[in-house]
């Protein structure tokens, strides 16, 4: 998902552990002050850390779009819709700091490659078609995941989540109704509509990383609840629930052994190339050294700015312990 | 032309160009509460174009909306300050611009909240509000960075001086203007300037920078005569789907 490949730490065996877990599976939630394992602690710092990084370089793609909107309504949709997932990315760096990492220090991983974001946002957006792609697609794959998530252990995540939800879903909806508008548009805009659901289709099918169900990692992180349902539940959910949509919008899911079957009430599709995926995640997506230098730029070209403020901020206060 | 109509494209062609400017900020900004911040003055200022564009293409009467009005006009029949189509420059040049222009759109918005035309007082009643927040955003941004460290300080300075010979096409009046005071519909360019004058001296005193001498004044923004290179740019992009594709819904 936003989080994919979250690798995580081994559980100890102490009788805190064991009474952790008792708690977790009592269904308590987890609050920062609590005692946790060391392993629950650094897998949830990575695990929120990505999914923050995500709703960050998650602005550039969309962000490509904002001065291109073709009306003052949809200018004004996208520039709230990239809004919230700055927010969203505040909120996310907020819960990862209450188990003692600081922003700038996650910030300096993403920076550095150190740690990841969605593979999703290493592909371009080349028309405005892939304006209404990523909300009916992105942020539905998002929420799949992110839905089951309000009832994650962790509490400050859980309650993260339920906010980040309700706007998500908001997006998604906006999402749709751009590709309705191109769908039932002019010859252009159908293809341009087409043209998007080829290209975003599989990275889509990405965002949930690859299968998982002989995964250790994956096992730890769902006793902890961290991680609600394996990877591949979530991606059969979205197949089942996105198919019926493209069929509304007249558009053709690029997968020529997508199958229904009566017997399952499941759709049979195509995994997507997963070799390409690891590509993606090495570095070698489309756009990665492009998002990654955005993001770089834009933190090195602030640093007069935050410093900066920071001195004024030190200045104010020191005049007011002066003046005691 | 009326006045009325040249009247209300300034207000909603200042907005629209300053929060198309605003949002080529979108994902770039120093630190993510600026990315936040830089988009919602953004989305503020493109809410209120709708507004002024929408009663200007109803004035004009000529069965165009604020859309066609944004999208399908070139760049001399826009008119908006040559201020606000500067270049973003770096952070410091975005910020002193926003407080510049801030500052009198404070000042002419809760002036035109007594519009004899209710239509512009409602929709200076509603936008004053937004703009009160953009004002004192930009101001503690200004003095923050201009009492900041001695290269923040450098750098402000530097934008003021820039964008200083861009300060006095606001406070210009001509033959619109007058016809819309002497219709009480809006107040005199140049009757504001006092008050702009004295709320910036003492954001700039505050933020430790200089008032630069001298009141030479670029012209041609708001009568449209001769705006800047880059505003042909700026509407390459916002208006290249509308051009490329005439007619189509989106
Ligand atoms: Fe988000
Ligand atoms: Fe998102
Ligand atoms: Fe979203």
């Amino acid at each position: 998902m936003y989080a994919q490949l979250v690798k995580s730490d081994a559980a100890d065996d102490s009788p805190e552990a064991r009474a952790f877990q008792a708690r977790i599976d009592r269904g308590e939630k987890i609050e920062p002050k609590d005692w946790m394992p060391d392993g629950y602690r650094k897998t949830l710092i990575r695990q929120i850390g990505q999914h923050a990084h995500s709703e960050i370089v998650g602005q550039l793609p969309e962000g490509n779009w904002i001065t291109r909107a073709p009306t003052l309504e949809r200018k004004a949709i996208l520039l709230a819709k990239v809004q919230d997932e700055a927010g969203h990315g505040l909120y996310l760096y907020c819960a990862a700091e209450t188990l003692g990492v600081s922003r700038d220090e996650l910030t300096e991983m993403l920076l550095d490659g150190r740690m990841k974001y969605s593979s999703i946002f290493n592909y371009p957006t080349l028309t405005w078609a892939d304006m209404g792609a990523v909300g009916w697609l992105v942020d539905g794959a998002a929420i799949m995941n992110q839905v089951p998530l309000q009832r994650t252990s962790y509490g400050p995540y859980a309650r993260a989540m339920v906010r980040i939800c309700k706007e998500e879903s908001f997006h998604q909806r906006q999402g749709f109704d751009i590709m309705m508008k191109m769908a039932n548009g002019t010859e252009a805009q159908r293809r341009m509509a087409q043209n998007a659901l080829d290209r975003f289709w599989y990275p889509s099918l990405m965002m949930f990383g690859p299968s998982d169900k002989d995964s250790v990692h994956s096992a730890q992180s769902m006793a902890w609840k961290i991680k609600m349902n394996t990877n591949d539940e979530l991606r059969q959910k979205f197949v089942d629930q996105t198919v019926p949509q493209a069929e509304y919008l007249g558009l053709t899911v690029p997968d020529p052994d997508l199958r229904w079957h009566d017997e399952t009430g499941h759709y049979e599709f195509t995994q997507p190339d997963w070799s390409e995926f690891m590509d993606v995640l090495r570095g070698n997506g489309p756009c990665n050294a492009d998002r990654l230098a955005a993001r770089n730029k834009a933190w090195d070209d602030g640093a007069w700015v935050r410093e900066g403020l920071m001195a004024h901020a030190d200045k104010k206060r020191a005049a007011k312990v002066a003046a005691e | 032309m009326s006045d009325l109509f040249t009247f209300l494209t300034r207000m909603g062609d200042n907005t629209l160009v300053l929060g198309h400017r605003l949002s080529e900020w979108c994902g770039h900004a120093p630190v993510l509460e600026e990315d936040i911040a830089l988009a919602n003055t953004a989305l503020d200022l493109i809410g209120q174009t709708q507004m002024w564009l929408g009663l200007a293409a109803q004035v004009e009467g000529a069965g165009r909306s604020a859309d066609d009005l944004a999208m399908l006009r070139d760049a001399w029949d826009f008119r908006n300050l040559l201020l606000v189509e500067r270049p973003n420059g770096d952070f410091g040049a975005t910020i002193m611009r926003q407080c510049l222009f801030d500052r009198f759109h404070l000042l002419l918005l809760d002036a035109l909240t007594h519009s004899t035309d209710t239509r512009i007082a409602a929709i200076a009643a509603k936008a004053v509000k937004e703009v009160r927040y953009h004002a004192d955003r930009s101001a503690e941004l200004v003095i923050g960075l201009g009492d900041g460290t001695a290269e923040s300080h450098t750098r402000m300075q530097t934008a003021l001086d820039a964008l200083w010979p861009y300060v006095g096409e606001m406070f210009t009046d001509d033959a619109t203007d007058t016809a819309m005071a002497a219709a009480g519909i809006a107040p005199l360019p140049s009757t504001l300037r006092a008050a702009w004058d004295t709320q910036m001296t003492d954001i700039l005193t505050q933020a430790t920078l200089t008032r630069p001498d001298g009141d030479f004044a670029h012209q041609g923004g708001k009568n449209g005569a001769q705006h800047s290179e880059h505003l042909g740019h700026m509407l390459s992009q916002m208006q290249w789907l509308q051009r490329a594709y005439p007619g189509a819904t989106w």
